[in-house]
């Protein structure tokens, strides 16, 4: 993996698991190019996992464990949206670790 | 998987910027929720100061994770406790302290504040009731 992600002609730090190194240097640019490494192409449905996990972080400065992503989803953006199955769909990596690097979040906490 | 449900007890007693013991044990709680055992946290001495509304860590360069208390509602935490004489020898009453919702989206269920201020005989009750107890 390489040090650093190209958005745009301007380089990002990432970590050596592709993580953003530093959260407040994200811009929407940085979810797209890490999602085409991964062969993904982001809806409006992706966007809108990756605008929550951003202010999810922002109110409770932590990425939320999977299970807690799926229910606080079904709460936000309703039930057909709050289960894994659907989240999977979306990103099939995991929701809450391939979700969070594209929200420039670090690791969620307790995943391996 | 197994059935049985363990009592599980997270006894914090230290300042929550200085060590890292306040931010390890929380985020021990956060990663022991997957294991759906029930758990209760309590909290003591210079623990009382984690939950301590308005913390500001700007001057000490450490990040600020008293927001990520707020999440223990969502990591399916339903009880903590904070003592009493912790609290009063510290001049503090529990208006200082954060607010912790609680929410079941399933049934609707909602507790407003999970945080309860208790007397020495009840921190002893729940050491006395609890199967395992991390102290940190």
């Amino acid at each position: 993996m390489a040090d650093t992600i190209d958005v745009d002609g301007k380089e990002f730090a990432v970590d050596e698991e592709g993580y953003l190194a530093n959260l407040n240097d994200w811009v929407p640019g940085v979810a797209t190019v890490m999602a085409k490494q991964d062969n993904l192409e982001l809806s409006q449905d992706h966007w809108d996992i990756i605008n929550f996990l951003r202010e999810y972080y922002e109110e409770y400065q932590i990425a939320p464990a999977v299970r807690v992503l799926t229910k606080a989803v079904g709460k936000k953006l309703g039930a057909e949206k709050g289960n894994s199955k659907y989240l999977y769909s979306l990103f099939p990596y995991g929701p809450a670790k391939q979700a969070c690097r594209f929200a420039g979040l670090p690791k969620p906490t307790g995943c391996v | 998987m197994s059935e049985t449900i363990k009592k599980f007890l997270y006894l914090n007693r230290k300042a929550p910027y200085g060590t890292i013991y306040a931010w390890e044990s929380l985020e021990v709680v956060l990663i022991g929720a997957a294991f759906d055992q029930e758990v209760n946290l309590l909290f003591m001495d210079d623990g009382v100061y984690q939950l301590a509304k308005g913390q500001d860590t700007s001057g000490i360069g450490m990040k600020n994770f008293s927001p990520t208390y707020r999440t223990l509602g969502d990591y399916e935490v339903k009880n903590i406790f904070v003592d009493r004489d912790s609290l009063a020898a510290r001049g503090l009453t529990q208006d200082d302290l954060l607010q912790i919702a609680w929410e079941d989206i399933e049934t609707e269920e909602s507790v407003e504040n999970i945080v309860t201020v208790v007397d020495a005989p009840a921190v002893r009750a729940l050491m006395d009731a609890a199967d395992v107890v991390f102290s940190f």
